[in-house]
């Protein structure tokens, strides 16, 4: 039995769903005892609640595993979410445009992570923490509040729902679909994989090295994207603080992490980071039933974070040395 | 590119007329753009205030001008009951026999003013045994969140649904949303929307922002130099406060030397302001969009060894101590507290079929060196709101961290 | 020490060019004042340099700073005798933060961005959940002289800044820098890596609560008074040349690192660009300073643990 147990927290990604149907259950019980019901609004509602965050974690995921981090994410989606907005202004004629416009926009940012780090050899973390400060820059330069505003055949992305699925959900799973296929099932994929475990082995071995972590980072910027695309259908319009609001950057990564993806890179993947989504979104929701102080959360959250990250690394066993 | 195909798909499939918790009401709202034709484009750039705000409407403005002199209708010593130039809507089919359950999302409770009032909020549930049961979910400031907890809300069985949007515009579909669903009460921020049965807020932002300019104005002899200090752009409630300011700082003979975003940061305030001394020398006035770091604002000027000009601060305990110790000249423009009372009440009226105003106009006083004396306690925390309306509750002084 | 020249060449040009834009800066006052208000940043910036030469990084110390001010206006509630006791208690949850922070990162093989990311939550949140969501009481004036009078600020700052060299001259700073240069080298030649590092985080947890101290005595009690200062430490640190993922760099350099970025932020101020555009031009000038440094060195290197 305990062997059982040790063999189930030994792969990151089924511990996360265990530990995910663990706190679904005891939130149950939890919001049952407090003369609550969960009931399938709920259910449709931490749906919703992850849509966002876990379109981002999906990128993030990728990034990370090529062995880099994204931390221009969360201003990145506030501009986006602008940038769709204004280019759609109220026409519905114009959100194929504005999606273009958006998504063009995600991935020359995308890029620019991308070359600054591999060819300017500058540091993940502060190169994606510059070009973060950059767009916050031009953001605080151009817009004073929401602007723009998105049709309302655009907010049923937002707003829609097949049956209890609502189609923001449905959305997020078509990206981890196709981000999972993508690596699991295609020689980029296995690059990615290769270059996140060890950048020198990798290029010894033929891979190029560079063009790997850049399109990790186009394909983490257009994730962004489509999620700042999903808020301003939400908002009906763009707003140049909602992606920092959420804190989509250090969360995505948290979720990334929580999902069992190595920080080093080179190790984990896309279903444990829907996993570590999903958990932070119960716990979420769960907390929201039981209208638990926003502040105990963020402990809670704290505490999750670590100690998963700290049941991963037993797994790993000792260091290398 | 598989991205845009799924995008689209999820609109195809949208259309193809699936179940929609889109507002019904969500295409008919107001532009989410602000009125910037009715901006009176600036002329009196000279006078150092820049271009007016894209958030000033003229007609707002008069309208709370003109509230600041009308009496008030109702109980003259529970302001949070009175009401400006009430226009009366009828609530009878929202009646209904109690108990009730009351809901409230709330934008957040991060910072000292939302604080005192999220406490104000709750000892007035207390004081209703008619409420059976309140269930409130904190935004935590994002407006994601709020939409989801309004939708949330909507599912829990409320009679009635108080909301304190984040942000104005882009809360606007979900308030949209929930109006035919439940009697919907707005305060604080408003919604771009007319459909929640009454918004509550004090006369405004403009009245708030006059009242300070007008002070300076009349203080300040004509040439002096006034520096003045907003918390960050693009805020309705704040932006409101400035344009007011500017139009009075226009007029007058004052010379406006500076416009500085603080971000409501007590060092950055200090720093600033430190800086504007020391290229300036002298500085003649202070106005502020809040008074929250008011009192660093004051220590700069101490710090430096000059006497603290005319200053505009706001109803927090440390201004006001500050004030009386230092025997200042200056004046508090406020945004009561005690706002947070009146949705509750208005909720009990609305559902035992009472009319209530459309638009509630609370009074919003001003603390002046004549009245500082009764808004001034010693035993309240520094950061408490002097005017919350909450001194005859059961749980005062204790809940709100006095002794 | 050679590539922290650099910097000092940079810090140079930028005081005089704030020279030039303001005299008052020239006199001891307002050269004083500058001093000021660098100190909390260099101070931290000194802690940071300590956790990242040897490996790792820290992201709880602005979390941290707003935890020492909200506990010190908390406890001390304006009461004058409360003032040292208090000082001395918040030494110790700096000393003890970090002690945490060190342990999990070291024992646990948590990695530090997400050990230190977890206390930020955790800090953050448990004063909060303590205090109601917004700061309550207030500080003393005994408190506040420390960061409220310049001289005390430049007093303490040069503390610190004799301090940090002496470590690392001794047997300590250089164990750090081999932990943070060749893990593995450095443990088969008998070095007590996880020691050393864990006494790195305890350092950096100690510079927050100086900085703390210094910051609430500057302004008093504020929720945002260490909002993102730990992407400002790490900036100012990785400004004077020190390498993100350890090994290279000198503290000194690292604290010159912090004067830039706040001479930077006053130049750009005195010209104007404030607000918005200074974002801007602080990411671009990040960017290009570690790219112009690490032109011939290896990059990626997010965390030790690799393996």
């Amino acid at each position: 039995m305990t062997g059982r147990v040790v063999a189930l927290v030994a792969n990151p990604t089924r511990a996360v769903y265990a530990a995910l149907i663990a706190t679904l259950a005891i939130g149950w019980a939890l919001v049952a005892f407090d003369g609550g019901t969960f009931t399938l609004n709920d259910l449709v509602g931490i749906q919703q609640r992850s849509a966002a965050l876990g379109i981002v974690a999906i990128g993030q995921t990728l990034a990370i595993l090529a062995g880099s981090l994204d931390l221009s994410v969360a201003y990145l989606i506030s501009l986006v979410s602008l940038v769709a907005a204004e280019t759609m202004a109220g026409q519905s004629s114009n959100i194929l445009t504005a999606v273009v416009v958006a998504l063009g926009v995600s991935a020359l940012v995308g890029l620019v992570n991308g070359v600054v780090i591999t060819k300017l050899k500058v540091h993940a973390f502060i190169a994606t923490l510059g070009v973060a400060l950059v767009i916050r820059g031009v953001l605080d330069h151009l817009y004073d509040g929401p602007a723009g505003r998105v049709p309302v055949e655009f907010q049923q992305l937002g707003y829609s729902r097949v049956g209890p699925v609502p189609v923001a959900a449905i959305l997020w799973a078509a990206v981890a679909v196709g981000v999972w296929f993508l690596l699991r099932r295609t020689r980029f994929g296995n690059r990615v994989y290769a270059v996140g475990g060890d950048v020198e082995v990798a290029r010894l071995s033929g891979v190029r090295t560079d063009r790997v972590v850049i399109a990790a980072h186009v394909l983490c910027s257009l994730c962004a994207g489509v999620a700042g695309l999903l808020l301003a259908s939400r908002l009906g319009a763009g707003a140049p603080t909602v992606g920092t609001d959420g804190g989509y950057d250090l969360e995505s990564i948290a979720a990334v992490v929580l999902g069992g993806t190595a920080l080093a890179g080179g190790r984990g993947g896309v279903a444990g980071t829907v996993g570590g989504v999903l958990l932070l979104a119960v716990l979420d929701s769960v907390f929201n039933q039981l209208e638990v102080n926003s502040f105990f959360k963020d402990v809670v959250r704290g505490v999750v974070i670590v100690v998963a990250v700290a049941v991963y690394a037993r797994r790993t066993g000792r260091r290398a040395s | 590119m598989r991205r845009l195909l799924v995008a689209v798909a999820a609109l195809a499939l949208a259309a193809a007329g699936c179940a929609s918790d889109l507002p019904p009401t969500g295409a008919s709202a107001q532009p989410s753009a602000a009125p910037a034709t009715s901006a009176a484009a600036s002329e009196a750039a000279s006078a150092g205030t820049g271009e007016q705000s894209d958030f000033f409407v003229q007609a707002d403005y008069d309208a709370q001008l003109a509230m600041r002199t009308q009496t008030a209708e109702g109980p003259g010593d529970k302001p949070w009951e009175q009401a400006i130039a009430p226009q009366m809507v009828d609530t009878a089919k929202y009646k209904k026999d109690g108990p009730y359950h009351l809901c409230f999302s709330n934008a957040a409770v991060n910072n000292p003013w939302r604080q005192v009032g999220w406490t104000t909020m709750q000892e007035e549930v207390a004081l209703h045994k008619e409420i059976k049961e309140f269930t409130a979910l904190d935004a935590e400031g994002k407006d994601d969140k709020q939409i989801s907890d309004i939708a949330e809300l909507q599912s829990k069985g409320c009679d009635a649904l108080i909301i304190s949007p984040n942000t104005t515009a882009t809360l606007t579909p979900a308030v949209s949303g929930a109006c035919p669903e439940v009697p919907v009460i707005v305060f604080d921020r408003g919604v771009e929307t007319d459909c929640p049965v009454t918004f509550i807020k004090p006369i405004g932002g403009y009245a708030f922002g006059a009242d300070g300019a007008e002070f300076l104005i009349e203080k300040v002899p004509a040439g002096g130099k006034i520096l003045a200090l907003r918390i960050l752009p693009g805020v309705d409630v704040l932006e409101t406060r400035w344009s007011a300011a500017k139009v009075a700082f226009d007029k007058s003979q004052l010379q406006v030397i500076g416009v500085e975003f603080t971000d409501g940061d007590a060092a950055k305030t200090k720093s600033i302001v430190s800086d504007y001394i020391a290229r300036h020398g002298k500085i003649d006035g202070v106005w502020m969009d809040a008074g929250a770091t008011a009192v660093a604002a004051i220590e700069a000027f101490e710090d430096a060894g000059v006497p603290v000009p005319a200053f505009v601060g706001e109803d927090q305990q440390d201004f006001l101590q500050k004030w009386k110790d230092g025997n200042l000249t200056a004046v508090a423009p406020t945004y009561p507290t005690y706002q947070w009372r009146t949705p509750i009440i208005a909720a009990l009226k609305i559902l035992k079929g009472e009319e209530v105003p459309k638009m509630w106009n609370l009074p919003q006083p001003k603390i002046t060196q004549e009245n500082l004396g009764t808004y001034l306690q010693p035993n309240m925390p520094l950061l408490h709101y002097a005017l919350c309306g909450c001194e005859s509750m059961p749980g005062f002084p204790g809940k709100w961290g006095g002794k | 020490m050679k590539r922290a020249i650099p910097i000092f060449v940079v810090l140079a040009g930028l005081l005089v060019a704030i020279a030039a834009a303001n005299p008052f800066f020239l006199e001891p006052a307002g050269f004083l004042a500058f001093l000021k208000r660098v100190a909390p940043l260099a101070i931290l910036a000194a802690g940071q340099y300590f956790v990242i030469v040897s490996g790792e990084f820290d992201l709880s110390v602005g979390s941290l700073v707003t935890v020492e001010v909200v506990v010190a206006a908390r406890l001390i509630d304006g009461d004058e005798a409360m003032t040292w006791p208090v000082l001395a208690l918040l030494v110790v949850i700096g000393l003890l933060v970090g002690l945490v922070n060190g342990l999990v990162t070291t024992r646990l093989r948590v990695p530090s961005f997400i050990t230190t990311l977890g206390a930020m939550l955790i800090l953050s949140g448990a004063v909060f959940l303590w205090t109601g969501g917004a700061p309550r009481g207030a500080l003393s004036q005994g408190f506040r002289v420390f960061g409220r009078e310049g001289v005390w600020a430049v007093a303490i700052l040069a503390v610190v800044v004799v301090a940090a060299v002496l470590l690392m001259r001794a047997d300590f700073g250089r164990t750090l820098v081999a932990a943070g240069d060749n893990e593995k080298a450095a443990r088969l030649s008998g070095v007590r890596v996880d020691r050393v590092r864990v006494f790195a985080f305890m350092l950096s947890g100690l510079s927050a609560a100086v900085a703390g101290i210094l910051l609430g005595g500057f302004a008093g009690v504020s929720a945002q008074v260490g909002q993102s200062l730990e992407f400002q430490a790490i900036t100012a640190v990785v400004l004077g040349g020190v390498v993100l993922g350890g090994g290279r760099g000198h503290v000194v350099a690292a604290i010159a690192g912090a004067f830039t970025l706040e001479a930077l932020f006053t130049l750009l101020n005195l010209h104007g660009i404030s607000g918005a555009l200074e974002y801007a031009v602080q990411g671009v000038i990040i960017i290009a300073a570690v790219a112009v440094g690490g032109l011939r060195l290896p990059a990626l290197r997010l965390t030790p643990s690799k393996v």
